[in-house]
């Protein structure tokens, strides 16, 4: 029997041998009321500064036009640097940290909210948007981390939110200029309904008329502008929000009600025990974590709680795969890897040992396919190619990673602690040299399932 | 100890390639037959391509009217409908008759337009709630059909194909895939996956794709077959290049359905560059499947199909939002192109759907069925019961040879 400690740490955290992330469901539960023990050190660019940095790249690209090759090389550099930084830091939070199961969170809410840097430049911000718009409300409430992400630069750029404007609003009207509706649509199917609910067409043009105004002002950060607003009271979900003038406090008003709509209740709970319990969960869980989740007014620590409190949820058999990423995550969290260890590595070892690895195997970093994020079933990533690569990957994978390989009977106990099986036990006795060992052992079935 | 097949044991791909006759323990399978010559391609065009944009109705009066100012560079093909100049590499397939659209399909999918929902129906060939369907429609038509084995359908590249999953085995790879392990290690590895039915099977039959692909990699090396016709696929390009090189060395041998994916189609915003750049990427697609097929071309028949299509009127930041009626594209040597199939709704204000969308007037389903009626011979009642539940087929198009 697998003891609640390991199945902890591999189903909510990156493996066992980060200490801790051995605990039982109060103590993960303590340890995520108790806040982020990681601060200063680890923050990504802030989006203020992302900006100045969008706003250099924008001047050198049109110095550019002139001639001047110079400037835009080191504005295109200057991005690069901080997105390579931030990537640092991401990674050696879930290395450094106590809390892993935080990080797993905060990675599975970023992907609920997926938004993808569609232009270079605007890699500055994509880590900052993490951390500005959802690692503050993963142990938050619900409503907040909705609105955060929905007037996140980052967000409103990926989903074409910044130049939708109102046709008969001042600035449409001059314009000639009209709605987006993508980021309306994706706000009710992916981010709180959930598609099987029952909105239609008409909700999502009347929310796309509702966000209008909600834009960026490159030297100013997320703004609303009235002036861009679609006159007029819009009625979404039946209810109907706003007057003549465009306000700001309408749209949150009705971001509100969206985030505590029943149907956002189910759709997250299901979501949540899809990716952390089974991609076919069992019926009583969801119906509790929903329960709580409206009880609770949208509290996301409720909805975690209910998970944790669940008896499937502590289900020996291990009925979901690791992405690449929290594979790659996982291996150097079982080699003992530090967040030192990784800012140390220079750009071109952490690209071949990390981010082009996860690439291969079917992840490119902040390279989902679409707002829909990356999918859950086990099945995408162990298909043959899938675990094909992840095999060769794991060969030689203690020296790109560790510098040197360790005794791989030891390394299976940091690695899987009593969640290896007695196959996987014997067969990394059996193997002739220590880099066979080691490659069985991130091979193994157990140490890509979680 | 669980061992992985024989085939996936034998030392060196040379052996394989060799002596196949000296092994009675391969199954017979991988040497079977296929069922037919023809060859089917489907590539799924993932993000809702503009068919508006694709295939322009220039001789609509009320095209300009929905969308002043706003259309691509294109070329007349027939007087009435002109083709976008990102697939100005077509042209002489066009001209000889090896390729062609249909205008104003789409898939029963109504009113949500949301991707993931779209592709999903588009993949599972139904009329309800895909959802609940978890196979899909070609590899439905797999199951109808005797004598196919684990190779004859080929789902190509990292993303996961539901078109061609379900009961029927098919084989799933992406090109380059690193892969080279000694019996020993192969052991190992079966031992320890013996527990576990999906990494035993995934592992499996990775072990014998990249045996069978090295063993021809090795066949094939300096042995040029002048009676193949072909020339060599065209070197570097894109993945998706890759993919559809690939999927012509898959085809030439017993593979006779391929499919896999092309995204980025979804064009909320500055339309003209990406649509450029998709619809360049997709001739190349399909320039490098005829190169890779040699005379084998003349046998195959390429289906190119989108989720749905785009808004008739632009949006306000110079793209189009998701909309319903779109455009779908056909190639080959095995149909009967230089001709665009369909009836044309029209654009007036009325003639939208929903006062926004391209009204569709057939059911994409409906080609693709003839089309494997065409190729594969199939009955219209197992179409329109089996693979594609509820479809009426109609008329026959004439879009086969």
């Amino acid at each position: 029997m697998v003891s609640t400690a390991t199945i902890a740490s591999i189903r909510f955290g990156y493996g066992p041998n980060n200490p801790g992330a051995r605990r039982d469901a109060a103590g993960l539960s303590d340890a995520l009321r108790a806040g982020d023990p990681l601060g200063r050190g680890y923050g990504a660019l802030g989006i203020d500064k992302a900006l100045a940095e969008v706003r250099r790249f924008r001047d050198a690209n049109e110095a550019r036009k002139q001639g001047n090759e110079a400037d835009y090389r080191a504005a295109q550099l200057r991005i690069r640097e901080h997105f390579l930084r931030d990537t640092r830091s991401a990674l050696s939070r879930i290395l450094d940290t106590d809390q892993p199961i935080r990080e797993r969170l905060v990675w599975f809410w970023a992907d609920h909210f997926t938004a993808i840097p569609k232009v270079q430049p605007v890699r500055a911000a994509a880590h900052g948007y993490i951390d500005e718009a959802i690692r503050p409300h993963v142990a938050g409430r619900f409503p907040d981390m909705l609105k955060s992400v929905v007037t996140h630069p980052f967000m409103l750029h990926y989903l074409d939110q910044l130049e939708s404007m109102g046709p008969n609003s001042r600035a449409g009207q001059r314009r000639e200029s009209g709605l987006n509706e993508n980021l309306a649509r994706e706000v009710l199917e992916l981010h709180t309904l959930g598609v099987s609910s029952a909105y239609t067409q008409t909700d999502v043009r009347q929310l796309a008329e509702l966000f209008t105004g909600l834009t960026v002002r490159p030297d100013q950060g997320f703004r609303y502008i009235a002036a861009m607003a679609e006159p007029g009271s819009e009625t979404v979900l039946g209810k109907s929000y706003g007057g003549q003038r465009g306000r700001f406090a309408d749209i949150e008003a009705a971001l509100n009600d969206i985030a505590l709509h029943p149907d956002t209740a189910a759709h997250l709970a299901r979501k949540l025990a899809v990716h952390f319990v089974s991609t076919d969960p069992d019926p009583d869980l969801i119906a509790s974590m929903t329960a709580a989740y409206r009880a609770s007014d949208g509290d996301l620590m409720a909805l975690t709680d209910a998970m944790l409190a669940h008896p499937s949820a502590w289900s020996p058999v291990f009925a979901k795969a690791r992405t690449p990423y929290e594979y790659v995550a996982a291996a150097l969290t079982a080699f003992g890897a530090t967040g030192e260890h990784i800012r140390d590595m220079s750009d071109r070892d952490l690209r071949r040992a990390v981010f082009a690895p996860m690439e291969a195997m079917g992840q490119p970093y902040w390279g989902a396919r679409g707002p829909d994020g990356w999918p859950e079933e086990p099945e995408h990533w162990i298909s043959p190619s899938g675990l094909a690569t992840r095999i060769a990957w794991a060969r030689g994978a203690a020296e790109r990673l560790a510098g040197i390989a360790p005794d791989p009977r030891v390394f299976l106990e940091h690695a899987l602690a009593d969640a290896a099986g007695d196959r996987l036990r014997w067969a990394v006795s059996a193997a002739e040299t220590k880099d066979v060992g080691l490659a069985l052992v991130m091979a193994s079935a157990e140490f890509n399932r979680r | 100890m669980t061992q992985f097949t024989r085939r996936g044991l034998l030392k060196g791909a040379g052996t394989l390639a060799c002596s196949a006759a000296a092994h009675p323990l391969l199954t017979s399978a991988t040497f079977a037959a296929a069922p037919w010559d023809n060859r089917l391609v489907v590539i799924i065009l993932r993000g809702a391509m503009d068919g508006l944009a694709t295939l322009q109705p220039l001789g609509d009066p009320n095209l300009n009217i929905l969308r002043p100012g706003f259309q691509d560079p294109a070329t007349d093909l027939d007087g009435f409908y002109a083709m976008h100049d990102g697939l100005a590499a077509l042209r002489p397939l066009w001209d000889q008759g090896q390729l062609a659209f249909a205008h104003a399909v789409s898939t029963p999918y109504r009113d949500k337009r949301s991707h993931f929902d779209g592709q999903d129906l588009l993949e599972a060939g139904t009329a309800m709630d895909a959802g609940s369907v978890r196979d899909g429609w070609l590899n439905r038509m797999m199951q109808t059909v005797p004598g196919v084995s684990g190779r004859t359908a080929f789902a190509i590249g990292r993303e996961n194909m539901k078109i061609l999953s379900g009961m029927a085995e098919v084989a799933n790879w992406a090109p380059d895939t690193p892969f080279d392990l000694d019996a020993n290690a192969q052991a190992l590895l079966a031992h320890i996956y013996a527990d576990d039915p999906l990494f035993h099977a995934a592992a499996n039959e990775a072990v014998e794709l990249a045996t069978m692909i090295s063993a021809e990699e090795l066949a094939n090396e300096g042995e040029p077959d002048p009676m193949m016709g072909m020339s060599a696929p065209p070197q570097g390009g894109g993945a998706e290049r890759q993919l559809a090189a690939f999927a012509a060395e898959r085809l030439r041998e017993e593979t006779r359905i391929a499919a896999f994916s092309i995204n980025g189609w979804d064009t909320h915003r500055d339309q003209t560059g990406a649509l450029t750049r998709n619809l360049q990427k997709l001739a190349d697609v399909i320039l490098t499947l005829k190169m890779g097929l040699g005379r084998d071309w003349g046998k195959t028949t390429v289906l190119a199909v989108t989720e749905f299509g785009r808004t008739a009127r632009p949006n306000g930041s110079n793209g189009t939002d998701h909309g319903t009626g779109g455009a779908m594209l056909m190639a080959g040597g095995a149909i009967k192109g230089g001709q665009v199939f369909g009836r044309w709704p029209g654009l007036s204000e009325a003639d939208l759907y929903d006062r926004r969308d391209l009204m569709p007037t057939a059911d994409v389903r409906a080609y693709a069925a003839w089309a494997m009626r065409g190729a594969f011979g199939l009955g219209r009642s197992e179409l329109q019961s089996d693979i594609f539940p509820g479809l009426d087929m109609g008329s026959d198009p004439g879009m086969m040879l």
